[in-house]
């Protein structure tokens, strides 16, 4: 019976991840923290039936985008839905070098480290990846996580009301080029640029801190 | 691994000096390690006296400007946009910077690290040479002796090797070529020929060409009754054909020809005979492109008997003038070649005139050219400048002879103006009685232009100082100009007046977005090359040059001169030379592009490599006028 409540034991890179987000000490001096902005390409919108056939990620630091700190990842799925083969390319036998969803997921902890997560509609992502894990087992996601949706409505003049945002609307506000849209390192990218400008504009009128910009989307991290 | 921002940065970098001289590998490992930064408006990327950074900057998006503070003042040193590289200081010694960087509006930046450029330093002798002119040109005090001839080093990363000759120009050919399937019969391809008034047609296949029928088949082969017109035309064709790729040269064309023994070439995508037909280059077509060749043209304008011809042959030198340019043959040479032919093409107009009129002209005289025609820059078809000397003659004789020569120059203006020389707005012609002068005349008018300078005077001046002889008596041409720099060797303040009037058009800075493009009217957002880049170059040399009596017209030439005469100021002059000669060549063809002066250029269409090419012209003009100030005391001058 006692068993039955002992902690199961995790896969090491799933126990890998716990430790390094509940270990980390950077998050206090917001130049030291170290954000991830990330995207992904899916089949379509369903959570259960959906899959993950991209992940692009790319970091940022003391207001730098580190391209040489990026991450981009295709997946061998057998779900296929040729709807959405329009909107982001990738071919269900396509030339890219695709690699088992476990694979990806643990390559993709591995580069996230003890990152803070950044993405537009974050819960679609996350939602995506936290369900790819269940089916290893393990999940959902310990790091802390921030959505540029609302980090704009916190500061936004116009329309503040709206619901969402979507990253072609932010993009035309911010003025940020629209190059390589529905590539998951190409929106990745287009995040960080947003994030970027947003803390600029956020540093403005509020004090830019983790425990703030994490406030603009309180749900998400609860 | 795929990265798809690497592969972006990859493709941005390669547009621009250094970056386009690094091996492809090379400059992946780079994209991939650029740091991506984004300023506001007004904020610091680094300050003067800031400890060196990682990072060396291109400009991605956005304008940066350099600053630094002399006597506490801040003065703005340069404004760098797009693709512009900055902040070398760590690249190149390490110590704190001598200028700081702002961000003159939202501004985008990538930072290229230092640690991963020394080793390209060492490989790439091209890019240490642009690195250290881009270092010298940003800190470079215009008299400071010490980056001195640093500043055109990157000439050659700017410009394409001069290396073309006639033979390796790209043949010109038919594109989209008349074809028929292999099932048509004879009978219907003769009809095709026949209604397209063509002598050959290309047998293809899903647009690969497998086969060629040309008149002299039809002739041999069913003329003979060999095969019946009802047969399908792969029973006479030629097959397989000659193919060659789009960007066959001239030579190789001819080559084929011979080798081959044909009279066609298929022209097709990737050059084999597997592959998309875009052109047909026949016999004929070679022959239509020597008719373009310089000789062939002069031949032409001394046998032609109406203006109408002499048109028609100017407007093949305009093509000429194109196809030179795209070879990229040195722009020296071609105002050369344009130079001769337009000359020619004035003499035998005044010939035709001469002819016309039916009586000889009564005293000796001599056409001259004025302006662009006169120092052979003239590459376009640019407004008419010319003036004309007759020998003195009595004064009962002045009139008649006078109203001569006038009724003489108007015929020739008209003509040339047929011909597609405009008429000169401000009617600097030989037919003005202004400007159809004798001898003692034109000498006194030099005499009050250079003892008498004012301002007014002196812009209608300018152009007389850079008259060449045309045709005529050429003693009456030395004679005029002996005088002149007899006038002017022991007036400094005269040529102080032309400096004055000259910087009047301060040089450009930069693109610093509608700083510098004209603020309205008709050519809104548009920079004037030819007022705010070609001319303060032309009137600089032209300066100098009466400075020192050389009887030198053209601008280039006269910036050769000079660098042997003064050649404590060797540098200045050549950078001078380089820029105008790349300016001459942007005129000329953006004036093809748009078929026009080519005066005006929009800044918006240019290619960011070609706004960097015009923008490194900008420095000499500076430099240049700098001089001009103090050598001949304009400040002094009211």
């Amino acid at each position: 019976m006692l068993n039955f409540f002992k902690r199961k034991k995790y896969p090491e890179f799933w126990q890998k991840h716990i430790d390094t987000v509940k270990n980390c000490k950077k998050y206090a001096n917001y130049e030291n923290i170290r954000f991830v902005a990330l995207d992904t390409e899916t089949t379509g919108f369903d959570y259960e039936n959906d899959r993950i056939l991209c992940i692009g990620a790319v970091a940022i630091q003391n207001n730098r985008i580190l391209v040489s700190d990026s991450f981009e990842v295709y997946i061998k799925q057998d779900v296929f839905n040729k709807e959405t083969v329009k909107i982001h390319g990738i071919r269900k036998n396509g030339t890219e070098i695709k690699v088992s969803e476990e694979e990806a997921l643990i390559a993709f902890l591995d580069y996230l480290d003890d990152a803070i997560i950044i993405a537009h509609h974050t819960k679609f992502d996350m939602t995506m990846i936290n369900n790819a894990l269940k089916r290893l087992n393990v999940g959902p996601i310990q790091s802390k996580q921030l959505d540029t949706n609302y980090i704009h409505k916190k500061i936004a003049t116009e329309d503040r009301f709206k619901k969402l945002f979507s990253l072609d609307e932010l993009c035309e506000i911010y003025n940020v080029k629209k190059h390589d849209r529905h590539t998951a390192l190409g929106d990745a990218l287009i995040t960080a640029y947003i994030f970027l400008k947003l803390t600029f504009k956020y540093k403005k009128n509020n004090v830019l801190n983790l425990t703030e910009l994490i406030n603009t989307n309180y749900y998400l991290n609860k | 691994m795929k990265n798809t921002i690497a592969e972006r940065i990859f493709d941005f970098l390669k547009e621009y000096p250094p970056f386009n001289l690094i091996s492809k590998e090379t400059l992946c490992e780079i994209s991939r390690n650029v740091e991506i930064q984004y300023y506001e408006k007004d904020q610091i990327i680094f300050d003067q006296n800031d400890p060196p950074q990682d990072n060396f900057y291109i400009i991605y998006e956005g304008v940066v400007r350099l600053y630094r503070f002399v006597d506490d003042k801040k003065i703005n040193i340069d404004i760098c946009d797009e693709g512009d590289v900055f902040g070398l200081r760590p690249l190149i010694m390490n110590e704190n910077y001598t200028m700081g960087a702002a961000a003159n509006e939202e501004t985008i930046l990538y930072g290229i690290p230092t640690h991963l450029f020394k080793d390209i330093i060492l490989n790439y002798p091209k890019v240490s040479q642009f690195l250290i002119a881009s270092f010298a040109t940003n800190t470079r005090d215009p008299f400071s002796d010490k980056h001195k001839g640093k500043l055109f080093a990157n000439i050659s990363s700017v410009n394409k090797m001069d290396n073309s000759y006639a033979e390796t120009q790209s043949a010109k050919y038919s594109k989209n070529p008349i074809t028929c399937s292999i099932n048509t019969s004879i009978k219907e391809a003769c009809m095709i020929m026949t209604g397209h008034i063509i002598n050959s047609i290309i047998v293809s296949e899903n647009h690969i060409p497998i086969g060629i029928i040309t008149d002299k088949d039809i002739r041999t082969k069913v003329g003979t009754g060999v095969y019946s017109i009802f047969d399908p035309v792969s029973k006479i064709m030629t097959s397989p054909v000659i193919t060659f790729p789009e960007n066959i040269t001239v030579a190789e064309a001819q080559i084929a020809l011979i080798k081959h023994k044909v009279s066609h070439i298929c022209i097709t995508k990737d050059g084999t005979d597997q592959s998309e037909l875009v052109g047909i280059l026949a016999e004929h077509d070679l022959t239509m492109l020597q008719s373009n060749n310089p000789i062939f043209l002069a031949r032409e304008i001394k046998s032609a008997k109406d203006v109408e011809t002499l048109k028609y042959i100017r407007t093949k030198a305009s093509e000429l003038t194109r196809g030179y340019l795209e070879q990229e043959i040195p722009i020296y040479f071609i105002t050369k070649v344009i130079s001769e032919i337009n000359t020619a093409i004035t003499k035998q107009i005044i010939k035709l005139v001469i002819k016309e009129i039916g009586t000889e002209p009564p005293v000796a005289y001599a056409w001259l050219a004025m302006g662009s025609q006169g120092r052979k820059e003239q590459l376009l078809m640019t407004d008419q400048d010319n003036a004309l000397v007759f020998e003195n003659v009595e004064e009962e004789d002045y009139e008649k002879t006078k109203a001569y020569f006038l009724n003489f120059s108007t015929k020739i203006t008209e003509k040339l103006n047929i011909v597609g020389f405009e008429y000169c707005p401000a009617n600097i012609m030989a037919s003005n009685p202004k400007w159809c002068l004798s001898v003692k005349e034109w000498k006194a008018q030099f005499k009050d232009w250079v003892k008498h300078p004012t301002s007014d005077k002196i812009l209608l001046s300018i152009i007389f100082f850079d008259f060449e002889y045309i045709f005529g008596d050429k003693n009456l041409y030395e004679r005029m100009s002996e005088s002149v720099f007899r006038y002017i060797a022991n007036k400094q303040t005269f040529l102080g007046f032309l400096s004055k009037a000259t910087l009047d058009n301060p040089a450009p800075l930069g693109f610093f977005k509608q700083f510098l493009v004209e603020q309205d009217g008709e050519n809104k957002d548009q920079f004037d090359i030819k007022s705010r880049a070609i001319r303060p170059l032309v009137d600089a040399a032209r300066i100098f040059s009466l400075h020192h009596n050389l009887k030198i017209n053209n601008t280039i030439a006269r910036y050769e001169k000079l660098m042997e005469v003064e050649p404590q100021n060797r540098d200045i002059f050549e950078s001078c030379a380089n820029a105008f000669k790349i300016l001459l060549q942007f005129r000329t063809s953006q004036g093809l592009a748009k078929n026009d002066s080519g005066k005006f250029v929009d800044i918006n269409s240019l290619s960011k490599s070609d706004r960097l090419k015009l923008k490194s012209c900008f420095k000499p003009i500076k430099n240049i006028q700098e001089s001009l100030k103090l050598r001949f005391n304009v400040s002094q001058i009211p």
